[in-house]
């Protein structure tokens, strides 16, 4: 049975499900413990800091400062990382002026966390504050399209159509900050060596970040530093960027020669990036028979003050549906706080939210079905790029989540509480499917098993399984005799895990090794058994491991031996095809989703959500049907819970917890279902595979809004939708 | 010093330590005992990663502190079953899928093993919010339930 | 955490009358660790009652005698107040996780602070936490915050739902002050902050908490608690309400309603209840109990919803307590 479209259980679960699996805070060395002291203002600079107390305290090792800093980190040093955005990236403790509230302002190393911990408390700040303005509301009037890239390009006549548009609408849609908050907090282990040279685990999606950030900041030559993440507890997009605790943790090990640790508190894990409020400006109209004529889609976003975070917004508007006339606009502009950062499916969550919603809204006011209004302005090829698709199936995912969910007869269904409203909404959902350069290093030991290494990493996504399902059916052999590594600098590079590429990318590449591989053991064959030298490889099958060929098999350890061959090693760099760029990849999806709302209290639950995905080549349907329903959670936590709340007076987030920011719990969650329609796609990468980490929660916050309109008459306009929303006044 | 003497049992092996009372389970068993198995999601009891056992009752291992625990059988997930000779509990995660990146799994499976003990399920909204008290980020909830509801009613 | 001495609390200790009036105790510690963890509280000594004799469940003559140490969790599940008082097993039940049940003790239940943002963020001002700092809630986020009894200092809300419960069912408090014993209404044991929001409650230092007396009424047969809240479980409840009722051909022989979520402490006014025995129950009769009980209602802002949130609960909780499930 192939391995490839197999639900195998993931290779790691053994170590997982033990507690066996070594996250970066479980690294068993003998540790200093580090603790960040955080600014209480927003804007201004520290006028006094007395650290004095807290040297004094038990356990205390050092306390690194502004006033401290090694001089060689103010000179001539490249704080960045490969996905800055425009900009100066944040420094740590590089002067005495606060950007944000909740700047790291003191690093105090201590022998025990708890130790570090009150230390930190007994460091006296004193502020000379300055005024600011904290939200993007009071901050519109600096909103610049200078500062961020330009979107796809308007076409046709907007004004024009929308003008002569038989039905039309205008409204603006707001999203709330959120925070990534995988549950492992964000963490460094720094293990030093006599020779000066330091071994860095890193909480990370790819060391290669990590890295170069090493390498410009304290002029770590390769040789001196080696980044390693065996497991990362979730990130969805929170380690794209290396984050403070790496720069602390590595500080503190160079300065004291000493092993250090930084595990960031809960509340810490809301000092860094986030997915950025957004305001966006719809208007769009249609002719009465529901032909979309007209789509305008303006967006602003906040950023820092110091780097131009943007995302991939209003694109989306001139991508998904059959519209001749388009105008996209999109604006940043900065907020006292740190730096946005991507977070699942960035700027395709925001800018499909508003689109899906709109297009509700249209629909309704056309007197047309939501689902046909869909179908009559589906789109075959990329308006934007003015490109086919390499696969597009996105109209079986209609026509199936109609089917499953039951979308026709959507309103016979009662309820006999007769206090409760039922809805319905759906929203289409669409990813990039996109491929990186990606290598793999293969090596064969005597007894026939592989060690496949790449410095990709597995955040959760199953990559530890899915390369060896890749791995085993490409080169022949059954699933145990793969062992795949990963998250290690001295391994083959790898693109960072994120954008829902790594299959394609890192996947490809290991196809392409195995292929290699079964070239170079043809070649040895032939040269150590002559009666087939002319044997054409077509003509040879892998399989079990072995060789075949006319009738007879040959084991590669036979071959090996009969090479007299301890081992055979090779690699491969794998890129995307040349010519690819003549075709869009993207992944599509629908959704449907069911509330049923309180009339009286307002209370929203979600009884029923039917996703159908178009994805390509699904390699473990096991991993990624979970991976899909994790994102619809998320599509309804961003819908209906996340919002990070900023005091615009203070610059402050006053819900940095799990207690009052709310991530879906397990009682949150009713029927989630989602099922993959048959997609073949020979275009997209060599192994007709698109990723499917973000594809789910795109659209899915729309769908929910959408629901709720259909039970209240009520259009939500904002993110999150809470029950005061709806309460009838 | 101001430290305390504290018995109890750690996966079946008596324990007596001298400790400070500021210590919590948590960081006792991770930082002391190397059982990094239990984890620090919050630090706070919001989260329910470090859950582990205590004479069979799932706690939140980061707000007990250690010289309360006199006396007491803890178990964590350590205790439990290795890679080698999984439980039935630890096996059911795994072949229904019940995580992803598998941070919150020692937690959710501690969670299940003392659901089963209290024997107080009787509906499946009593399931899911005993499950409640362990978030998952990767929100892996649909897979969580079934391995939860096997457990219960399988083992 | 802030260091701290430490003792552990022993039966002789009782005997002997040398409970220390200069400790914080420690039961569960499931809030008292949180906030010293967070610097908002930080105890120079702490006495651990965890081996006090105040850990059983016992029949009394006058009702059931809840011991200050069992646990939230023992307590829900004893089969007399699942038999009995099920009012009180529901809303325990409601409340934070399993985890947290397993090891939270009625005792500390009843002493939980507020989960206001502010008093949690040692960086910002607050009058309970740090007295004459201000209240940053007032004029900041307040959508958790009480409509009820507040005052100029303080818009806090008590968190707990065991407590909203025991309100309603006239619990009484059992104190050891001074090596004798005291007993307190339930209704007297939390305080509005007024110009002290610091002070939660109307303990002295050195009381501890050893009991809670259960009357003998249970009203299982009539009762409701309704827990209003941002997710289906795990979350503090906005609004919440207990309902009591005691009927005889359709009116009304004992009524009480207590609310969760909108005041400095349970909001129950007995008063209000008494205006409505011997009335015939209706929609809207219980309408017009819940114009009265929150009579004075005001909000600030983000919480202005509760007003109407909480009357229609009130509704919504007698209503189902009159026909239960």
């Amino acid at each position: 049975m192939p391995n490839i479209g197999n639900k195998q259980q993931r290779v790691d679960g053994p170590l997982k499900v033990s507690g066996q699996a070594t996250y970066t805070a479980d690294i068993a060395s003998p540790f200093y413990h580090a603790y960040v002291l955080q600014s209480s203002i927003a804007c201004g600079s520290i006028m006094e800091l007395d650290t004095s107390a807290a040297e004094a305290f038990t356990g205390v090792k050092a306390i690194f400062t502004h006033k401290n800093l090694p001089e060689r980190l103010k000179n001539m040093v490249d704080y960045t990382d490969p996905l800055s955005p425009p900009g100066t990236p944040f420094r740590p403790f590089y002067n005495d002026k606060i950007l944000y509230n909740g700047q790291p302002i003191a690093l105090v190393v201590a022998e025990t966390f708890e130790q570090a911990r009150y230390a930190s408390r007994l460091i006296k700040v004193t502020y000379e504050q300055k005024e600011f303005k904290g939200s993007l509301e009071e901050n519109l009037k600096n909103a610049s399209a200078d500062r961020a890239p330009e979107p796809a390009s308007n076409r046709g006549d907007f004004e024009k159509a929308f003008k002569n548009s038989d039905v039309s609408i205008t409204q603006e849609y707001r999203q709330s900050r959120n925070y990534h908050n995988p549950m492992e907090p964000h963490a460094t282990s720094v293990v030093y060596k006599d020779d000066g040279s330091i071994v860095v685990y890193d909480k990370i999606q790819g060391v290669a970040s990590s890295l170069k950030y090493l390498n410009g900041v304290f002029g770590l030559a390769a040789d001196k530093v080696q980044v390693k993440s065996d497991f990362v507890g979730g990130a969805f997009g929170s380690g794209l960027r290396p984050q403070y605790q790496l720069f602390m943790a590595t500080l503190a090990s160079l300065e004291l020669k000493h092993n250090v640790q930084m595990v960031m508190t809960r509340a810490q894990m809301f000092s860094f990036g986030y997915r950025p409020e957004v305001i966006h400006t719809m208007k769009l109209g249609c002719s009465k028979d529901g032909t979309l004529q007209a789509l305008s889609h303006h967006t602003v976003g906040e950023t820092s003050t110091f780097e131009d975070f943007n995302e991939t917004i209003v694109d989306w508007s001139g991508l998904l549906y059959k519209c001749e006339n388009v105008n996209l606009e999109y604006k940043l502009t900065p907020v006292q706080s740190y730096t946005p950062l991507d977070m699942r499916a960035p700027g395709g969550v925001s800018g499909v939210y508003a689109l899906e919603c709109a297009m509700d809204d249209l629909a309704h006011k056309a007197g047309i079905d939501p689902l046909e209004f869909r179908r009559k302005n589906y789109v075959d090829y990329d308006q934007n790029e003015d490109k086919p698709f390499t696969s597009k199936e996105l109209r079986a995912c209609y026509d199936r989540c109609e089917e499953l969910f039951g979308w026709k007869n959507r309103k016979d269904k009662t309820t006999n509480e007769s206090h409760v409203r039922t809805g319905f909404g759906m929203a289409t959902g669409s990813w990039e499917a996109l491929q990186q350069k990606a290598s793999v290093s293969l090596t064969m030991d005597a007894t026939g098993k592989f060690t496949l290494k790449c410095a990709t990493a597995d955040i959760g996504t199953g990559t530890y399984t899915v390369m060896s399902q890749i791995a085993a059916d490409k080169l022949g052999v059954p699933l145990d005799h793969i062992d795949f590594k990963l998250g290690d600098t001295a391994f083959p590079d790898s693109p960072i895990e994120g954008g829902s590429w790594t299959v394609s990318s890192v996947g490809s590449a290991v196809a392409g090794v195995c292929k290699k591989f079964q070239y170079r053991i043809a070649d040895v064959w032939k040269r150590k058994y002559p009666d087939y030298q002319d044997a054409a490889f077509e003509d040879i099958t892998f399989e079990e491991g072995n060789l075949e060929y006319d009738s007879k098999s040959f084991s590669f350890t036979e071959i090996m031996q009969q090479a007299s061959k301890e081992e055979l090693s090779i690699s491969h760099n794998e890129a995307p095809a040349e010519g690819q760029d003549t075709h869009s990849g993207y992944a599509h999806c629908c959704v449907m989703v069911e509330v049923s709302i309180d009339k009286e209290l307002g209370v929203i639950k979600v009884p029923r959500i039917t996703n159908v995905s178009a994805a390509g080549k699904i390699i473990n349907p096991k991993t990624a049907e979970n991976q899909l329903l994790g994102a619809m959670v998320w599509g309804l936590g961003m819908a209906l819970r996340e919002e990070g709340m900023v005091d615009t007076r203070y610059g402050r987030v006053m819900n940095a917890n799990f207690a009052e920011y709310h991530i879906a719990v397990n009682a949150d969650v009713h029927d989630v279902h989602t099922e993959f329609v048959e997609e073949k796609d020979d275009k997209v990468n060599p192994l007709g595979a698109k990723g499917v980490g973000e594809l789910g929660i795109v659209g899915l916050a729309s769908a929910i809004s959408n629901a709720i309109f259909d039970a209240t008459g009520k259009r939500l306009t904002k993110l999150p939708m809470l029950l005061d929303d709806v309460l009838e006044v | 010093m101001n430290t305390h003497q504290v018995h109890f049992t750690v996966n079946g092996e008596p324990v007596q330590v001298s400790i400070e009372p500021w210590t919590t389970l948590l960081d006792y068993l991770r930082y002391h005992q190397k059982l990094t198995g239990t984890k620090k999601g919050c630090d706070h009891g919001q989260c329910g990663a470090c859950t582990v056992l205590v004479d069979g009752n799932s706690v939140n291992s980061c707000l007990c502190l250690l010289v309360s625990l006199d006396g007491k059988e803890i178990t964590t997930i350590e205790g439990l079953g290795t890679p080698d000779n999984l439980s039935s509990a630890q096996q059911i995660f795994i072949e229904e899928d019940a995580y992803q990146c598998g941070y919150c799994t020692p937690g959710q499976i501690c969670s299940s093993i003392a659901m089963r003990k209290r024997g107080e399920i009787h509906s499946e909204a009593d399931l899911k919010d005993w499950m409640s008290g362990n978030l998952c980020r990767c929100a892996a909830y649909k897979n969580i339930t079934k391995a939860a509801r096997r457990i219960y009613e399988e083992s | 955490m802030k260091p701290f001495e430490y003792t552990r609390l022993s039966k002789d200790d009782l005997a002997t009358g040398t409970i220390p009036i200069d400790s914080t105790f420690l039961a569960g510690g499931t809030n008292l660790v949180d906030l010293m963890k967070y610097g908002v509280e930080e105890p120079n000594s702490i006495a651990d009652v965890g081996e006090l004799p105040y850990n059983q469940i016992e029949e009394s003559a006058s009702g059931l005698m809840l011991g200050a140490l069992v646990t939230n969790a023992d307590t829900a599940y004893h089969p007399t107040v699942k038999n009995k008082y099920p009012l009180l097993n529901k809303a325990i039940l409601s409340a934070a996780s399993a985890q947290l049940r397993n090891r939270a003790t009625n005792g500390g239940n009843l002493l939980q602070r507020t989960r206001c943002y502010y008093f949690y963020d040692t960086a910002m001002p607050c009058n309970k936490r740090e007295p004459g700092s201000g209240c940053a809630a007032v004029n900041g986020f307040n959508r958790i915050h009480a409509i009820l009894g507040t005052s100029a200092s303080c818009i806090a809300t008590h968190p707990s739902d065991m407590c909203v419960a025991l309100a309603a069912l006239e619990a009484k408090v059992h104190v050891l002050r001074k090596g004798d014993s005291l007993v307190i209404p339930f209704d007297q044991l939390h305080r509005l902050p007024g110009n002290q929001p610091e002070k939660d409650h109307n303990l002295l230092p050195g009381d501890l908490i050893t009991h809670i007396e259960l009357p003998e009424e249970g009203f299982s047969g009539n009762f409701e608690y309704l827990k209003i809240r941002d997710r289906e479980s795990y979350a503090f409840a906005l609004v919440s309400v207990a309902a009591c009722l005691k009927l005889s051909e359709g009116r009304i022989e004992d009524i009480r309603v207590a609310l969760g979520g909108v005041a400095h402490k349970p909001w129950k006014l007995k008063e209000v209840e008494q205006e409505y025995i011997g009335k015939a129950a209706s929609p809207e009769l219980f309408q017009s109990l819940a114009e009265k009980l929150t009579r004075g209602a005001q909000g600030f802002g983000t919480n202005d919803f509760k007003i109407p949130l909480v009357k229609r609960a009130i509704v919504r909780a007698l209503t189902n307590a009159l026909n239960p499930a």
